[in-house]
């Protein structure tokens, strides 16, 4: 098992280094030079000169690369042009308040997305069925932001029952941090137990003509046995590594939802930055990120793995 | 010993289908109609058809094992135990399955859950059906797996269903469905996908356990050579009907039915001089184009006008029962002439 993540880390260095290249890139092909925009009004070609050198500009392309690789290596990022904080630590500020709200919003979407799928599938082409497969396009169908305007009105305006808006750090008040949540996670959550729904069905009708489960009910188990554990067991692992891409996804693409919220999370982080023409910040954003999901993918290749007794032995 | 035992179980019957139609989907036309046949203890049936006859269909039904709302019975008369079997209590019949009656089927390679351990999937089916530890259910899952001659079956009680060959897993199923000592044990074809000398062992391994427990076996086969190696009695089933029924001798030596004899003669012998194998016509005909009178009508070479009417059981004594219009064979050589 070592040996095989050791191997698909290997694999992910590539990959690593390719975006890295991207992310580089973006800086120089964008239109736009953060050193006119430092130098102000006057546009002084001393000042500019001057910055040139202190930012390393007059460099050679790869040479540039190469320092900030070394650089982003030991955890220098760079400096947000805008506020002057390293960009490290505004990811660091940001990154748990949306780890949170994808937790939550994930934990919604499994306890809703993989029993509604399970039972969509047993009452396969019944009442039941339809209704969560409508539920379920419903869900895939609503834009976000219109949920999130719709329940603000609904739960914060007209009953009062959660805040509309806001953060509360998860380590000083952790049920108030839940609370404030709740709806932020649940409008990003719906899409996602919708997409799970989906395929926990299709991956549950797949199995439940297996033969394996037709010798489970040969035994005489019960039904309910035969279900979640012969066949829920094995159709477990598709399920899992969508939940880790889907997780993997929901940290990069909660902007909409962060927005509607006012969640000081990663997507605002994301949004003001790139407002602001701010390319130390949206590097260090798209790094985090794809590495992020680097590692999700990794935890999916895992759960795969451990899941499978097959793979599991070489 | 096989006779005695054949003699014994001739005076009750261990499973009694005496009359058994089915349909699928919302067509009027039954698949199964009218199969009829009987097991006794110790006795071995073996019901012989080509592909899509019904065979599989016939004891899936039987195990309550068809796919839900798939299937309709249309017509049950069953006693399992001289006590009435009734198809749709499904309660009753989970109870029954893996502890009374089990099965093991064709696709050893497939039919064990890839995700568990084998000593578990076996242990799981001893403790369905009875009140023990799983210490216990244990023990008789070891056991079992020595019985079913699996070496070291302590070690192989942790291995997964990959790690075995399809021989192997065959042996895991067997042990399996005889965890319980279950009274019946229908067999679907259990080595058709194994190789040649594989199939023997396991032949010779059910039919070791089957004078060990003195349980009754359905053989579900289209392999005649099977049949001749195994069978007290068999059944012939031709487009859901069981056209010819009887002592495996009376099959053998004396068929009566046209399908029967077309299936005999098709069978390569080793003595004698090489002829090209012979074949019966035509392909088995759909639930669609299902002829109204008898089933084997579109391929029969009698066939006559009488046969657009539902044929006869004839009985020709000892068990030996034949659907036909012109049986016996004489009579009907007679008219065709």
């Amino acid at each position: 098992m070592l040996s095989f993540i050791l191997r698909r880390l290997l694999v992910a260095i590539p990959t690593i280094i390719l975006i890295s290249i991207f992310v580089f890139a973006l800086q120089k092909l964008l239109p736009g030079d953060p050193i006119l925009a430092m130098a102000g009004e006057e546009r002084d070609p001393e000042t500019i000169a001057f910055l040139r050198e202190k930012y390393g500009m007059n460099d050679p392309i790869p040479v540039q690369y190469l320092k900030w690789v070394g650089n982003a290596l030991t955890g220098d990022l760079g400096i947000s042009l805008r506020t002057n904080q390293p960009v490290l630590e505004l990811i660091g500020e940001k990154l748990p308040v949306t780890i949170q709200l994808a937790t939550m919003a994930m934990i919604f979407a499994i306890s809703i997305g993989i029993p509604a799928g399970i039972l969509s599938a047993i009452k396969k082409g019944t009442a039941i069925d339809y209704v969560a497969n409508v539920v379920a396009l419903s869900g895939l169908s609503i834009p976000n932001f219109w949920l999130g305007i719709m329940l603000i009105l609904l739960v914060s305006v007209k009953w009062q029952l959660l805040p509309a808006s806001g953060y509360v750090p998860f380590d000083e008040d952790p049920l108030r941090s839940i609370q404030v949540m709740i709806m932020p996670a649940f409008v990003l959550g719906t899409a996602l137990a919708a997409t799970l729904m989906r395929h926990t069905r299709s991956a549950m009708l797949t199995v439940l003509t297996s033969d394996y489960v037709r010798t489970a009910r040969a035994k005489g188990l019960k039904e309910r046995r035969v279900i979640l554990k012969h066949a829920f067991r094995n159709a477990l692992t598709p399920i899992v590594t969508l939940s880790a891409l889907l997780f993997g996804e929901l940290i990069a693409g909660a902007v909409l939802t962060e927005q509607i919220f006012t969640v000081p999370g990663f997507g605002k982080l994301v949004v003001d930055a790139v407002f602001n023409r701010d390319y130390a910040v949206v590097q260090g954003i798209v790094l985090v990120t794809a590495v992020g999901f680097i590692v999700m993918n990794l935890l999916a290749d895992v759960a795969y793995v451990l899941l499978n007794p097959r793979l599991r032995k070489q | 010993m096989v006779s005695k035992l054949v003699q014994n179980a001739s005076s009750a019957p261990l499973l009694d289908v005496r009359r058994l139609s089915l349909g699928f989907g919302d067509s009027q036309t039954d698949l199964l109609k009218g199969v009829r046949y009987s097991v006794g203890r110790g006795e071995t049936l073996c019901i012989v058809g080509e592909s899509g006859c019904g065979k599989s269909v016939s004891s899936l039904a039987i195990m309550g094992l068809l796919p839900k709302g798939a299937a309709h019975i249309t017509e049950a008369d069953i006693s399992f135990l001289d006590e009435p079997y009734d198809l749709d209590d499904t309660v009753a019949l989970r109870r029954h399955r893996g502890a009374d009656i089990a099965m093991i089927f064709q696709e050893p390679m497939s039919s064990l859950n890839p995700a568990f351990k084998i000593g578990d999937q076996i242990a799981e089916a001893v403790t369905a059906h009875n009140d023990v530890t799983d210490a216990q259910a244990r023990e008789r899952a070891i056991e079992m797996l020595d019985r079913v001659g699996i070496p070291s079956p302590k070690a192989r009680m942790n291995e997964y269903p990959h790690q075995l060959s399809g021989g192997m897993r065959q042996r895991v199923m067997i042990a399996m469905a005889l965890a319980n000592d279950p009274k019946l044990l229908i067999a679907d074809e259990p080595t058709t996908a194994l190789d040649v000398t594989i199939q023997s062992q396991i032949l010779d391994l059910i039919r070791t356990l089957q004078a060990e427990t003195g349980m009754g076996t359905i053989m579900i086969t289209h392999d005649l050579g099977v049949v001749a190696e195994i069978a007290d009695k068999v059944a012939v089933m031709y487009a859901g009907t069981i056209v010819e029924s009887g002592s495996a001798e009376a099959i053998f030596n004396d068929p009566q039915h046209p399908y029967t004899i077309g299936l005999i003669s098709s069978m390569p012998k080793l003595s004698g001089p090489r002829e090209r194998l012979s074949t019966v016509p035509g392909t088995v005909p759909t639930v669609q184009t299902m002829p109204a009178g008898c089933r084997f009508s579109t391929r029969c070479p009698f066939a006559q006008d009488i046969c657009n009417e539902t044929p006869p059981q004839r009985d020709f004594g000892a068990g030996h029962e034949v659907l036909c219009h012109f049986a016996p064979l004489d009579l009907r050589l007679e008219r065709s002439a």
